[in-house]
């Protein structure tokens, strides 16, 4: 049967080329891999190679034709034994040609009218459960490791790994104890190679284990960000939902204090930035331990943003090993009816310092605790400025495309008519941090900040 | 059928194109089924990269398409030499890996077109497959990245003690990226199951590995982490066999990591945009004329009086028509519907 040669697409752009130099002359026998001749593309000069046998019965455009469309015929090919019958037959659109039909659509034809289908509403989050039995006092430290730890007990396929993590007890003392309870099998000392341990730690939690990753500090996943969007976020998407990733990459993130530039650093908004994620920043021990005992159990990779000047702080904690917190649900730490100021990690305590004080100068503050940057608890932003007509966020980060752009964004968006004031974003000033201590202490938002900005909003 | 040879098969290999005999890795004496299983699994991928450069060549295939062809013995009889435990992880050129996992040829090309019917439903391309079912986990884009992903599942063999071992597959160009060498060390300190193959086509895209590696014996890549080493022809299934089969059986009984090098050659660009200016074309001709994976085990076959010319055009025409029915399917099954652009970003809590 005759077959006809096609004009190849030898490029993701090619749309036409031209025939620079038949290879092969008419009666010609071809082998398969011989060259039948080249084309100059959009990019380079390139050759075809013949993929069937047989022997070149007719060339249909001659070279130095120019812009020639991709799958016009440019060229018949007979098999042994056929003779011009066949040609004719080909070369009129015969039956070989139904191999060779184009794609009735081609791709980027219909890129401007292509318009998304509405996006789906996503599932309602459970609010968090009310609590009102037994509480203790703990560090957001000890919230950490008893919430990694009751996990540990209930679930044999998580396990720990990190750079110090099991016989040095923890580089901050998370992991304190753990070793001894659990054993080098899960509590596991990493070399000193994070792109290494965090695609390691992918890889086994696609085979099914759920891996909690410790970075010393979040700066160091820089190393390993590749995996961590790339391998990580994009897999379930990119396998049609058929892999998943359950995995928990956590540690200190964001300022501790004099360790300089390279050391401090906010990450939330470059991960919030990526689809296929959860971004979870707690404030409080409460938040800290029913947070990640939420990511833990969580069935996507989790990025859990603590902070080192908080570990060390106490708060009450619920005395329960069933407690947990949703992951994409803010709180309202503090209600209020002037003003709502928005707020994640340590920037919450911030928010509330500053609202304490708005108060006693008769500004009555709504202190949210966004807990989680992605997905956005946006309703509670919603619901609270349409009540309060004023915001104010409030994070240790650059403020440029930060987590405070991000709210006021929003807040544009879906309560423009309940604004009577522009936004404000209090943010880490944009400089790298600086190690001499009265210029950190500039670099970092306080509650003056806040307190200013509110003023700004409420024209007071 | 096919003659078998002193060794009596262990099972019909013939029956399926894609099952996983288990080689005798130990026994130099292979017997016809599997020869015959070998060069159909070869076939298969062949065959299936042709349609699949032409089905590019007609737009049906868009973005970046890397074709097998010319390597199909080094991941034939690395499968070969497996077991069902094993994992396979592999980089962007992936089609042959899926083929001889044992992957649907017709699931396989509706991903390449885009289609609902692929693996990944149309959203991951060439590059993005995956199958739980067969234990294959990609298909992965970034140069370097699926090995400390392959030795995080080697690491989770050894967690829940399955017996299975990883094949960790890369390219000569891969293994200059420095995480290659965070996951040998790793493997080593922890004797991982897992047997990392340097499929060595000589070419990273379109510069040869002499232009970009100080020291050109891959196979030695491993010697500041104590990995043992080999090299391979990669052009015969026969010693990929032998030696992929005693790398994994030092990997499974606890010894840890193995680093084979293949010496293979692909005869087709990069990619489909590979204007090839780096090579000549006799050099590519001289190994399709002369050390052709199929060609010389289908040579061994006819002498050895395994099959007849007439058996294994059988297979030819078998092989053609598995293949023309997954472009069919490729072209006839629809794209994904636009609701599956929301779908699979986060799994439900």
């Amino acid at each position: 049967m005759a077959t006809q040669v096609l004009m190849p697409a030898l490029s993701p752009t090619m749309t036409e080329g031209k025939i620079a130099k038949w290879m092969k002359s008419e009666g010609d026998t071809v082998e398969s891999g011989d060259v039948l001749c080249e084309i100059e593309t959009d990019k380079a000069t390139m050759e075809v190679e013949a993929v069937d046998e047989g022997k070149l019965g007719k060339i249909l455009v001659a070279e130095g034709t120019e812009g020639v469309a991709v799958n016009t015929p440019i060229a018949v090919l007979l098999e042994e034994g056929e003779d011009a019958n066949a040609i004719d037959a080909a070369s009129s659109g015969g039956s070989a040609v139904a191999e060779a039909k184009p794609a009735e659509e081609p791709a980027a034809a219909s890129y401007e009218e292509a318009s998304a289908p509405a996006r789906p509403k996503a599932a309602e989050i459970a609010p968090e459960p009310d609590y009102d039995g037994p509480t203790k006092t703990q560090t957001v430290r000890e919230a950490l490791c008893d919430a990694m730890s009751e996990e540990m007990r209930k679930d044999d396929t998580v396990f720990l790994m990190g750079e110090e993590v099991a016989e040095y007890q923890g580089a901050y003392k998370i992991s304190q104890g753990m070793l001894a309870e659990f054993g080098e099998k899960r509590v596991i000392d990493t070399p000193i190679t994070e792109i290494g341990f965090t695609g390691l730690g992918v890889g086994a939690a696609f085979y099914g284990l759920r891996p909690i990753v410790e970075y010393m500090t979040f700066n160091f996943a820089m190393q390993a960000v590749d995996h961590i969007i790339n391998s990580a976020a994009k897999t379930l998407y990119m396998s049609g939902g058929q892999m998943g990733c359950p995995i928990v990459f956590r540690g200190a993130n964001g300022a501790a204090a004099r360790v300089g530039a390279q050391h401090s650093q906010c990450y939330a908004s470059w991960y919030a930035n990526c689809p296929g994620l959860a971004v979870v920043a707690p404030w409080s021990a409460a938040d800290a331990k029913g947070l990640l005992k939420s990511a833990i159990r969580n069935p996507n990779p989790v990025i859990f943003l603590e902070n080192e000047i908080l570990y060390g702080q106490s708060f009450e904690v619920p005395d329960t090993e069933d407690f947990t917190l949703p992951i994409g649900k803010a709180k309202i730490e503090l209600k209020g009816a002037d003003v709502t100021i928005v707020a994640y990690s340590i920037a919450v305590g911030i928010a509330m310092d500053a609202a304490q004080q708005l108060a006693e100068q008769g500004i009555d503050a709504e202190v949210i605790n966004l807990r989680t940057i992605r997905p956005m608890d946006t309703a509670t932003i919603i619901e609270s400025v349409k009540k309060t007509n004023r915001l104010v966020s409030v994070g240790e980060g650059w403020p440029t495309c930060g987590i405070g752009s991000e709210v006021s964004a929003v807040a544009m968006e879906q309560a423009f008519d309940y604004l009577d004031a522009p936004p404000v974003r209090v943010a880490g000033e944009d400089v790298p941090m600086p190690y001499a201590a009265n210029l950190e202490k500039l670099a970092l938002p306080k509650a003056k900040h806040v307190i200013e900005a509110v003023k700004s909003v409420c024209y007071s | 059928m096919a003659k078998t040879s002193k060794v009596s098969a262990k099972k019909s290999a013939t029956s399926k194109s894609t099952s996983k005999s288990k080689a005798s890795s130990k026994s130099p004496a292979v017997n016809g089924d599997q020869l015959i299983a070998y060069y159909r699994d070869m076939l298969n991928i062949r065959r299936f990269e042709e349609k699949a450069g032409q089905l590019y060549g007609m737009g049906l295939i868009g973005g970046f398409c890397h074709l097998y062809i010319g390597q199909e013995a080094v991941v034939v009889g690395m499968t070969q030499a497996g077991t069902d435990d094993d994992s396979v992880i592999t980089s962007y050129r992936d089609h042959g890996h899926m083929l001889a996992c044992g992957m649907d040829p017709k699931g396989v090309m509706a991903e390449l077109t885009g289609r609902r019917g692929g693996y990944s439903k149309g959203k991951g391309g060439s590059m993005h497959m995956f199958s739980r079912e067969k234990k294959f986990f990609g298909g992965h884009g970034i140069v370097g990245a699926q090995i400390p992903l392959g030795t995080g599942l080697a690491f989770a063999h050894k967690y829940k003690g399955d017996n299975g071992v990883c094949h960790a597959y890369m390219g000569d160009g891969a293994v200059n990226q420095g995480q290659i060498y965070e996951s040998f060390n790793m493997a080593a300190l922890w004797d991982l199951p897992v047997v990392y193959v340097i499929e060595n086509n000589k070419y990273g895209m379109g510069t040869s590995i002499e232009r970009a590696s100080s020291n050109v014996e891959l196979s030695e890549r491993g010697n500041a982490h104590d990995i043992p080493g080999q090299s391979v022809n990669g052009m015969d299934v026969l010693d990929v066999v032998e030696k992929g089969g005693a790398a994994l059986e030092h990997a499974r009984s606890g010894k840890g990591p193995m680093i084979l090098e293949m010496k293979t050659y692909r005869y087709r660009g990069h990619s489909m945009s590979d204007p090839a200016k780096y090579r000549s074309k006799e050099e590519v001709q001289k190994m399709r004329k002369e050390s052709d994976p199929i060609d010389n085990l289908r040579h061994t076959i006819l002498e050895g009086g395994f099959a007849t010319e007439d058996q294994l055009k059988d297979i030819d025409k078998e092989i053609k028509s598995i293949v023309t029915a997954a472009a069919e399917y490729a072209q006839q099954s629809p794209e994904p519907d636009e609701s599956e652009l929301y779908t699979d970003i986060l799994k439900e809590a």
